[in-house]
């Protein structure tokens, strides 16, 4: 994959970022998150998580399914803070 | 691993990594940092990195002061790749009675006198820098422009790798185990990747410092609590300031990123180091900040996650050796404020150390503080 294809649409990481990452030591996608914001968008990282399982799996050299992927955060969709006090729940 | 080390660190979040940062500037080699997971993934990964110089104690004024003009000038003083994202714009505290204005008139008065640029503001003037502040019920507000936030990952890989470059190493995915002591010293820290010898041990393992105290045979009156935040989808730039009402005991900021991260202190939250979140405090924070910032109400909710307070019978960090085990150090309890002063705090335990003055004084946070009775009064502890 070129250096500049990129990862997580919902905040522009490419792969060259997290190759550099790599070679600074950063290396499980919950240190990568941190510091890339990767996963930390509206879809919480459906998108972009298993592309950065292969790409680490090739860097690393390691079994894709031995890359543990972030733990999950609520909500499991964006709510809006009105619709928290029971005011407007239209997400339109 | 290395099998002997100067000093070893347990603990890399913000404490653990600036107190390596400072120990190696003042020539110590060998200094060793150990850390379960990876660094800042306990308390200071999932803080609001607010920095705010406007305290009512003089100590934390000097300590939170110092902090801020290290943070100032950290890119320089360690340039890295990485951006600290420093939101240096202000935090402005809501008063919403006589007495709590009396209060934080009385703090401007200190804080001025210690050189710290803050000003009490009536509710007009309030929302003159924050425009969709709702001033009903507030009787004022104390506001200081060189307070902020940063970005706690950043900030806490920058110290690490600062560390890194004057020859600290730093082993992640590295558990403390237990301790061994000689002659009521301790002599070796044990991991799950092998034991090291040691001449010093520094306990920052922030909400699990009762623990590592527990090791070295010293008990520590701390305990963790729970505490939950949220952070909502990026907007364009609308609020300069973090904003923070202790009547209400919320915190609101907008990152450089353009989200917004809040949170609020819950009397009753677990007590422990479980950090799991509840729906409970989406509610509640949402009942708590929409009617002081109204147009928040139309941000969604991107994701909530809850870390832990590690804290004292004063809310005041334990600080120094232990005394009973005298080469046994401890940087821990520092409730819902370390991050703002760990670099005062790291630097002024590293000159301890070295048998150097400390740049600040932080005797009165020692542990026999509490035996003695000594506890801190910090008006404005959140
Ligand atoms: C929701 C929330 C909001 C906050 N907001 C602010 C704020 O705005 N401003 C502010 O100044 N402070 C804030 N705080 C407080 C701040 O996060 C902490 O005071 C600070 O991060 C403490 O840093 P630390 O390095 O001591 O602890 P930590 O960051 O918790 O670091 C301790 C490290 O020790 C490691 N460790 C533990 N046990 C072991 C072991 N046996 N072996 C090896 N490693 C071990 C842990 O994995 C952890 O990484 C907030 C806290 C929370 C929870």
């Amino acid at each position: 994959m070129k250096d500049n294809v990129i990862v997580c649409r919902c905040e522009d990481v490419t792969v060259g970022e997290i190759k550099k990452l790599v070679a600074d030591g950063i290396n499980t996608p919950e240190e990568i998150k941190r510091i890339t914001r990767m996963s930390m968008g509206c879809c919480q990282g459906r998108t972009c998580g298993g592309i950065l399982q292969q790409i680490l799996s090739n860097l690393l050299n390691e079994p894709v399914d031995e890359i543990k992927l972030w733990e999950k955060r609520p909500p499991a969709k964006p709510v809006l803070m009105k619709a928290l006090i029971g005011g407007d729940t239209d997400e339109s | 691993m290395k099998a002997k080390a100067n000093i070893v660190i347990i603990g890399g979040g913000i404490v653990g990594t600036s107190l390596a940062y400072h120990l190696a500037c003042l020539g110590i080699k060998d200094i060793v940092v150990l850390e379960k997971d990876y660094l800042a993934a306990g308390s200071t990964g999932r803080c609001g990195a607010g920095v705010r110089q406007q305290w009512g104690l003089k100590m934390n004024c000097i300590l939170a002061k110092e902090s801020i003009a290290e943070f100032e000038k950290l890119s320089e003083m360690i340039p890295t790749d990485y951006d600290l994202e420093f939101k240096q714009k202000g935090y402005m505290m809501l008063a919403y009675d006589r007495n709590m204005a009396n209060q934080y008139k009385k703090n401007v008065q200190l804080q001025r006198t210690l050189g710290i640029e803050v000003d009490y503001l009536s509710p007009l003037e309030a929302k003159a820098i924050v425009p969709h502040l709702n001033t009903e019920g507030m009787v004022g507000a104390t506001f200081c422009g060189k307070d902020g936030h940063l970005n706690p990952f950043t900030t806490t890989l920058t110290y690490a790798i600062g560390a890194k470059r004057l020859g600290a190493e730093i082993y992640k995915g590295t558990e403390v185990l237990d301790m061994k002591l000689e002659k009521g010293k301790v002599s070796k820290v044990i991991t799950n990747k092998g034991e090291i010898d040691t001449g010093l041990v520094i306990n920052a393992a922030g909400p699990f410092s009762k623990n590592i105290a527990k090791m070295a045979g010293v008990d520590i009156p701390v305990y963790s609590e729970r505490h939950q935040i949220l952070v909502t989808q990026p907007i364009k730039q609308i609020q300069d300031p973090m904003v923070i009402s202790l009547k209400h005991g919320f915190y609101c900021q907008q990152t450089p990123h353009g989200s917004f991260i809040m949170g609020f202190g819950d009397p009753n939250e677990l007590k422990g180091t479980d950090t799991t979140s509840t729906w409970n405090f989406l509610e509640e924070m949402a009942e708590k900040v929409l009617p002081v910032l109204p147009p928040l109400k139309n941000l969604k909710v991107v994701r909530q996650w809850a870390g832990s307070y590690n804290m004292t019978p004063d809310a005041q960090p334990i600080l120094g050796n232990s005394e009973d085990v005298e080469n046994f150090y401890m940087a821990v309890g520092f409730s819902g404020h370390g991050f703002m002063i760990a670099p005062a705090v790291a630097k002024a335990i590293s000159e301890t150390i070295v048998g150097k003055k400390p740049t600040v004084d932080i005797s009165m946070l020692r542990l026999k503080r509490f035996e003695a009775g000594n506890l801190i009064k910090e008006p404005s502890v959140v």
